[in-house]
């Protein structure tokens, strides 16, 4: 069972750092299963709760994405507000390109208050690429100094200004990596940093290039990260060869290889054929010594990532 | 002026050098700085500072420099104003998410500290910048910081950031500063 609001304020199991299932099913060395809930644009819990079903039922936790690609949809606190209270594990994320450090800390308690157990720390898109432009950024914190933030605001119970915090948040510390793109000799160490910085889980973006990233893990092995952190591996399902190199060339960080283009534009059913890669990809990374879990992405396709994640054997396999 | 800045993480080691040297001697001149009063030469040093690093480095007068951190590449000049390393958009080739055109300046910063001796600095977290010390001087912060740096602190909210980020103290006090600090440095204060 989770932890779920409504719930008095108690301390974390033993050895834990938060009431988080995922964080659970990490340390127990279970293989664990991350999903991504893409936000409504309307203000309707019913149109959340439609996207976090098929979720729920595979994964430990539904990340809620805090206007991801600078694109404006309902808040990441207020869907991981709904999702405790139906009894979800939310992932509740937090971009540092659009609120100060003022309002992410008076945020960050809010949300445990309402049963947020995980927070994923994210620098955030440019606000060039989505849909406001004119938007100005923010940036106060990076990703690093917010998941440093948030270890004091919970180990240290203090705010960055020194102020005492009466009951401090329980949030086990997630940040994202992605090990795909230049520069690629520095992302071994920039995940060293934020570990260093407080990080405790890992979510990497989506990886297409299997022999990129296993080059990646071995370095991440070398500096024994490995061990100090869980790394769960991001994959998803293409829709198209077009699809594939449309995002390419307009989402920031997303590097698919020509083969895999190239399969899926050979392929009688694009849809199948991208789906099929994806489960592929999740037996793979299974493989790979140093990762934890998987973190299942498709935008606005919950379905398919539950029946990918199901049909990858992943759930059987690991014996709930 | 990016040109001067390429050159400048190019030539990283011998940057660091000399600002090693520039570092002692605004240490050594702490106590003439103290009688002069610090507020007094705030301003002329500030704008010297900016003429000397604005073609440099392309210096945005953050007030908390860190370049000996960061490979000599101002991380000011990244659009996201990150501190602590390149974000998750850096395009192929290295170049940047938000100004295509330009190189990303944490892949410039790992490639110089690279070359540096202190370059393992690039390693420590930073905190985020303090935006009200925004256009005064990091010389004067520095000679300030390192004098001051077994003094007792004497605000709790900066000694807060100070704790929560030792390394980057420890590395460069101006990045977390405690010293007292002169009226004329801070913005928004009489
Ligand atoms: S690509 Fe590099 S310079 Fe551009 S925003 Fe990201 S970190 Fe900053």
């Amino acid at each position: 069972m989770d932890h779920t609001l409504p719930q008095p304020y108690s301390a974390p199991p033993e050895g834990h750092v938060s009431h988080s299932r995922l964080e659970r099913v990490l340390r127990s060395g279970r293989f664990a299963i991350t999903a991504e809930l893409n936000p409504p644009d309307s203000a309707d819990p019913a149109d959340v709760y439609e996207a976090a079903r098929p979720l729920g039922e595979v994964a430990d936790a539904i990340n809620a994405t805090d206007a991801s690609g600078a694109n404006c949809h309902m808040s990441s606190i207020g869907i991981s507000a709904l999702l405790t209270r139906a009894g979800y594990s939310p992932v509740y994320q937090i971009s540092c390109r659009d609120r100060n450090r003022i309002a992410i800390q008076g945020d960050v308690l809010g949300a445990a208050a309402m049963g947020v157990s995980n927070v994923l720390c994210l620098t955030g898109d440019g606000v060039g690429v989505g849909d406001q432009p004119g938007a100005k950024p923010v940036f106060d914190f990076d990703s690093l100094s917010l998941l440093r933030t948030i270890k004091t605001m919970r180990d240290e119970r203090r705010f960055l200004s020194g102020r005492t915090i009466k009951n401090p948040p329980q949030l086990f510390l997630g940040a994202a990596e992605n090990p795909c793109i230049p520069p690629y000799d520095w992302r071994p160490e920039r995940l060293a940093k934020k570990v260093e910085a407080g990080a405790e889980y890992i979510q990497t973006n989506y990886i297409y290039d299997v022999p990129l990233f296993e080059k990646f893990m071995a370095r991440v092995r070398d500096l024994g990260l490995d061990k100090k952190v869980y790394i769960l591996a991001g994959v998803g399902p293409l829709a198209s060869a077009r699809a594939a190199r449309w995002m390419r060339s307009n989402v920031p960080g997303i590097h698919v290889p020509d083969a895999v283009i190239d399969r899926m534009e050979k392929a009688e059913k694009p849809g199948q054929e991208g789906k099929k890669i994806c489960i592929e990809l999740i037996q793979q990374m299974r493989e790979i010594s140093g990762v934890s879990g998987v973190h299942v992405m498709a935008y606005r396709k919950e379905h398919e990532v539950s029946e990918i994640i199901r049909e990858s054997g992943i759930l059987a396999s690991r014996k709930r | 002026m990016y040109r001067i800045r390429l050159f400048a993480i190019r030539h990283s080691r011998s940057f660091e050098w000399i600002y090693k040297r520039l570092e002692s001697a605004m240490i050594a001149l702490d106590p003439v700085l103290a009688k002069i009063g610090y507020d007094r030469v705030e301003r002329p040093v500030a704008f010297v500072e900016k003429c000397v690093k604005t073609v440099l480095f392309d210096c945005k007068m953050c007030g908390q420099c860190v370049l000996s951190s960061t490979g000599m590449s101002c991380p000011m000049n990244c659009p996201k104003q990150l501190r602590n390393g390149p974000c998750g958009g850096v395009r192929p080739g290295g170049f940047c998410e938000v100004k295509p055109e330009m190189k990303c300046v944490w892949a410039l910063a790992w490639d110089g500290a690279s070359r540096m001796k202190g370059g393992a600095q690039i390693h420590t977290v930073l905190p985020p910048v303090e935006r009200n010390l925004e256009g005064s001087s990091s010389w004067l912060r520095v000679s300030r910081e390192k004098a001051a740096h077994l003094r007792e602190a004497r605000e709790k909210r900066r000694t807060a950031i100070a704790d929560a980020f030792p390394g980057a103290r420890a590395n460069e006090p101006s990045a977390a500063p405690l010293a007292e600090e002169p009226a004329q440095a801070v913005k928004g204060s009489k």
